[in-house]
């Protein structure tokens, strides 16, 4: 699949589940499970990538302090814990990242 | 006097919206620069956040893109993570039956997290006037404008950004920064650590699979630990 049909797949999903109810379900009520579900969503998916991200930036599985993603990823979720702040955690996560670099002579 | 209580709705809807666009813009900018980083053509990333429009899911869409996920496991996980939109939708739609088809596709594609916020804050105030579905199309169609134009700069930001810095990193900090402030409850943090743990564990699924499985498990976990407690 190239990128152009995944995007307009996406599009039509995303606009189909807005549409859901406004046109056709008007009268269904939603599951309280699912609506409870869904606020798990977001942190799920995102802790599902971001943890293989963090271990395993090249690929292979490296759950060491000489992993300088690993040690700044810890670092940003230090700074996001603390001051709930996007830019903040970003910055501070690169200056980690840049700062373990060099530290280990990668 | 119709056309305008009209114009006065639709500027209201402008007018709530616009202090939303200060924590909108930082994402618009880093997904047109992320994109490009994860060799999306400038076409599109452009084209995506018309098409997809929704923030969360296109940060992931172009990061799984730059990891090589197959398709069909790209879209499942942006079908999921917008799925909430459906509660939106349930919610608005009382408010919008007596509107024609026309209105009601137009304002569904306008249905964002931050266009639905002042938006049903607004029908839930009081008052019955019947073309509050202009102060909608207001809120929806400023934030429509923002996210293309911070788009827009970020792809130019992006594309001036040497190849060797760290840019793709940023994606996963990015996401840190969105799930650590989002932990609130023994049920979120255990949905995020378990499927955490199980995307780790599963990563060498064909097709990257192991991350639908990671996220299924960790909202039934959620779930599970939530209906515990209660």
């Amino acid at each position: 699949m190239n990128i152009w049909s995944i995007m307009l797949i996406a599009g039509l999903l995303t606009f189909g589940t807005r549409l859901s109810f406004i046109l056709l379900l008007d009268r269904i009520k939603v599951p309280d499970w699912f609506r409870r579900g869904l606020r798990f969503v977001p942190v799920a998916v995102l802790s599902a990538i971001i943890l293989p991200d963090l271990t395993s930036p090249n690929g292979t599985l490296l759950l060491s302090w000489r992993n300088p993603q690993l040690l700044a990823g810890l670092v940003a979720v230090l700074v996001a814990w603390k001051t709930k702040n996007v830019i903040l955690t970003i910055l501070a996560g690169l200056a980690a990242l840049v700062v373990f670099q060099l530290a280990l002579g990668l | 006097m119709i056309a305008k209580t009209r114009k006065l709705e639709f500027w209201s809807g402008v007018r709530d919206e616009a202090p939303i666009l200060l924590g909108v813009v930082p994402f618009g900018l880093l997904f047109g620069a992320l994109a490009i980083s994860a060799h999306i053509s400038i076409p599109a990333a452009q084209a995506m956040s018309a098409i997809i429009f929704a923030g969360a899911s296109q940060l992931i869409a172009a990061q799984l893109v730059g990891a090589g996920t197959s398709g069909l496991v790209i879209l499942m996980v942006v079908f999921v993570v917008n799925l909430r939109h459906a509660l939106y939708s349930a919610s608005v739609a009382p408010h919008v039956r007596h509107l024609g088809t026309a209105w009601r596709l137009l304002l569904s594609y306008l249905l964002t997290d931050e266009a639905y916020a002042v938006t049903i804050t607004h029908y839930n105030r009081a008052g019955d006037s019947p073309d509050r579905h202009w102060y909608f199309l207001g809120a929806g169609l400023t934030l429509w404008s923002a996210w293309q134009a911070s788009t827009a700069v970020g792809i130019f930001i992006g594309a001036q950004i040497p190849a060797n810095w760290p840019l793709s990193f940023v994606l996963p900090l990015t996401f840190i920064a969105l799930v650590v402030p989002s932990l609130k409850d023994r049920a979120g943090v255990a949905a995020a650590l378990v499927a955490g743990m199980i995307g780790l564990l599963a990563t060498n699924f064909p097709y990257k699979t192991g991350l639908l499985l990671a996220a299924l498990i960790g909202i039934v976990t959620g779930l599970l630990i939530e209906g515990w407690r209660k």
